[in-house]
């Protein structure tokens, strides 16, 4: 693995070749332009993600999740946008009031770096032309400098975003590259020296900590043209769940209501003034209150929810064998265009593969077997989609 | 601006209706689009804007608004467009830097308890200002540089989510529709954002946005009404809009009703009678 990447790496040393383009755009690794209306979008991580929101996440937006019932593939998509940010180079800025951010950090999925062989030797020096920035700044083990630099050359190639091993866990030398801001609500509320604001409840200390790494990183583009730029990626666990000291949960009528909302709006008034991007998830099906979940639904720019089929019926039907569970795009993000990119259409599932997360169009299976179990399937098919089963049975007997 | 819509309002730049209190809502749609039409309309058509952009940053509603031909940010120099950007200027309140600037129009985001005043005392004193020389002569017009004042407000729903109580909103379009609509003579424009379905059964427990639109229904004279397809999600078909125009207005019963079905585009959108979608025919 090391080795054809050292190799690649002396070549470029010695060519003097450049990409012409480089110098007229101001690029951040990782990052690249949308093709609808050229704002500037980065990668979730999931590339058939990325594909249903229109390219990619734009910068300065959030994207919300409503949780599984489980919220284990919730916590995939979040660890996905996390691992895609190390990868990418980004900063990380992590928040979670159950797991420890480190631990969750420690679990990304590792990517599958093989096909940069497949890469044409000329292309991949091309590539090697920009992450100097990212060079430099590399302080943490030394010995793999050359690790990080293979890997922003992926993103700058034509294809957006990386591929993950699910099955595997990153390897701490990628991980430790990257510069990560973790906020674990245990820690914070112990030492909460700042007055508490009536109105954001819990939420004040992570609202703030969020605004101080913006200012201190120069995301705010307040930063010396000087310094190279770069996005901060931001991720918040389970949101508005108990452990956040939250009662949306618990409630018809939550006591803190507000807090939550209130938080999204100051969160996207930050975002909206700097080159950071999150993605929060949030337990919706513990949420009461339909009118709270919808406000907050309205103050994200992209709302998607996963419906996994653990534990509920739809498991062991055979019409969704495929699939784990299924996707619904609940926004869309209106964000300096009138017209938004829609979806081509709303019947989405995904599934977990053994090593990959991905996102499908919902299809019935192809039916290969004889005619008899077609008969069973077609009434499957009429039980799941109508819930009546005496018709179905009643069509059975005028068949024989 | 959108030509098509301003003839089904029967309406121009040149030549339209004062005194009214128009109230866009939308239900499993986005009607934001109605509030970018309606803030080119009133720019072209010479009035003072006041615009309160609670959802949305100004440099969106700026983007936008070159894509339909009317620069925000000339506008804003010349004083024509008074823009305050809710969204940038909330997180100093919340965050609670001790700041005190001469704005206390944020008052509420400190303490949503206290109501609205101070919000409205700003839109008071930034629409006056158009009327500066008329009011001076106590003609009661507003023989400015600028036309009539018109208040745009994106979206009030906003408000509900940051704590304050309907009531407070409710009370706080009014005294706006006093202000500017009775005494200035111009035009408001409100959005109001509800929820899923139209729920018959827990009138019990109302909703916020639910109670907002029906009060806010109760005072406009001319109401778009934003909703997605009844028959589910389509990539050519957007939504469909109602017009109502709750007031008697000549050669035209009460309570005229319309519905439309449109799709936006680029820059712009199209209105269709339902079912004429060039998709469909």
């Amino acid at each position: 693995m090391a080795a054809p990447m050292k190799s690649m790496g002396s070549s470029f040393n010695a060519t003097s070749f450049q990409k012409k383009t480089r110098s007229k755009l101001i690029s951040i690794p990782g990052t690249r332009p949308s093709v609808q209306n050229g704002q500037l979008i980065v990668s979730t991580g999931v590339t058939s993600l990325d594909y249903l929101i229109g390219g990619g996440l734009a910068v300065g937006t959030v994207l919300l999740i409503e949780e599984d019932r489980y919220n284990s593939y919730s916590h995939m998509v979040l660890k996905y946008f996390m691992a895609e940010g190390v990868l990418c180079g980004h900063e990380l800025f992590l928040a979670s009031a159950q797991d420890h951010p480190d631990d969750i950090l420690m679990e990304l999925p590792a990517p599958i770096l093989d096909d940069i062989a497949s890469h044409s030797p000329l292309e991949g020096r091309m590539q090697f032309a920009g992450p100097h920035a990212s060079q430099d700044a590399m302080k943490i083990a030394w010995r793999y400098q050359n690790l990080p630099k293979v890997q922003t050359a992926l993103a700058s190639s034509s294809r957006f975003g990386h591929y993950y091993d699910v099955s595997k866990k990153m390897e701490p030398e990628i991980r430790q590259a990257a510069n990560c801001h973790a906020f674990y609500l245990p820690e914070h509320s112990m030492e909460s020296s700042a007055p508490r604001s009536p109105l954001l409840g819990s939420y004040s200390a992570l609202l703030r900590s969020i605004q101080e790494v913006i200012r201190k990183g120069g995301f705010n583009g307040a930063a010396p043209p000087s310094k190279s730029r770069n996005v901060l990626r931001i991720g918040l666990q389970s949101l508005g769940s108990t452990l956040w000291g939250d009662d949306l949960c618990c409630r018809d009528n939550p006591a803190h209501g507000h807090a939550l909302t209130t938080f999204l709006y100051g969160l996207r008034g930050l975002l909206r003034s700097s080159l950071s991007v999150a993605v929060l998830t949030i337990p919706s099906h513990l949420i009461q209150n339909r009118a709270v979940m919808g406000n907050i639904t309205r103050l994200c720019d992209n709302a998607i929810a996963l419906e996994s089929f653990k534990g509920s019926d739809r498991e062991t039907n055979p019409l969704y064998k495929d699939y784990h569970g299924l996707l619904h795009v609940r926004q869309v993000p209106r964000l300096n265009c009138l017209l938004t990119e829609l979806p081509d259409h709303k019947d989405l599932a995904f599934k977990l593969k053994r090593k990959q997360f991905t996102i499908e169009r919902l299809h019935l299976p192809p039916d290969l077997s004889e005619t008899v179990s077609r008969v069973s399937r077609g009434e499957l098919a009429g039980a799941a989609a109508m819930g009546t089963t005496c018709g179905s049975s009643g069509n059975k007997h005028l068949d024989f | 601006m959108f030509a098509e819509l301003n003839a089904i309002l029967n309406t121009s730049p040149d030549h339209f209706k004062q005194e009214e209190l128009i109230l866009v809502s939308d239900r499993r749609a986005d009607a934001s689009f109605l509030v970018h039409h309606f803030l080119s309309f009133y720019l072209r058509a010479g009035c003072k804007v006041c615009f309160l952009g609670l959802a949305q940053s100004f440099s969106h509603y700026s983007a936008v608004s070159q894509r339909l031909g009317v620069s925000l940010t000339q506008a804003k120099e010349k004083g024509q467009l008074l823009f305050l950007e809710v969204l940038k200027e909330s997180l100093d309140v919340l965050l609670q830097k001790t700041s005190n600037t001469e704005s206390q129009a944020l008052d509420f985001l400190r303490d949503p308890a206290v109501g609205l005043r101070g919000l409205y005392d700003f839109v008071r004193a930034s629409v006056s200002d158009s009327g500066a020389g008329g009011e001076g002569d106590g003609g009661g017009g507003t023989v400015g540089r600028w036309g009539p004042p018109v208040l745009l407000v994106d979206d009030l729903t906003v408000l509900l989510s940051l704590g304050v109580s309907v009531g407070s909103v409710l009370d706080f379009s009014h005294y706006c529709f006093v202000t500017v609509c009775s005494q200035l003579k111009g035009n408001m424009v409100t959005l109001v954002r509800c929820e899923g379905e139209e729920d018959e059964d827990e009138d019990g427990d109302e909703e916020g946005s639910e109670r907002l639109l029906k009060g806010l229904t109760h005072q406009c004279s001319l109401t778009l009404h934003v909703q997605g397809l009844p028959t589910g999600f389509c990539r050519d078909i957007h939504g469909q809009v109602e017009v109502c125009w709750r007031k008697t207005q000549k050669d035209k019963p009460l309570n005229q009703r319309k519905l439309f079905q449109y799709k936006v585009h680029d820059k712009g959108a199209s209105f269709f009678a339902r079912g004429t979608s060039s998709a469909v025919l």
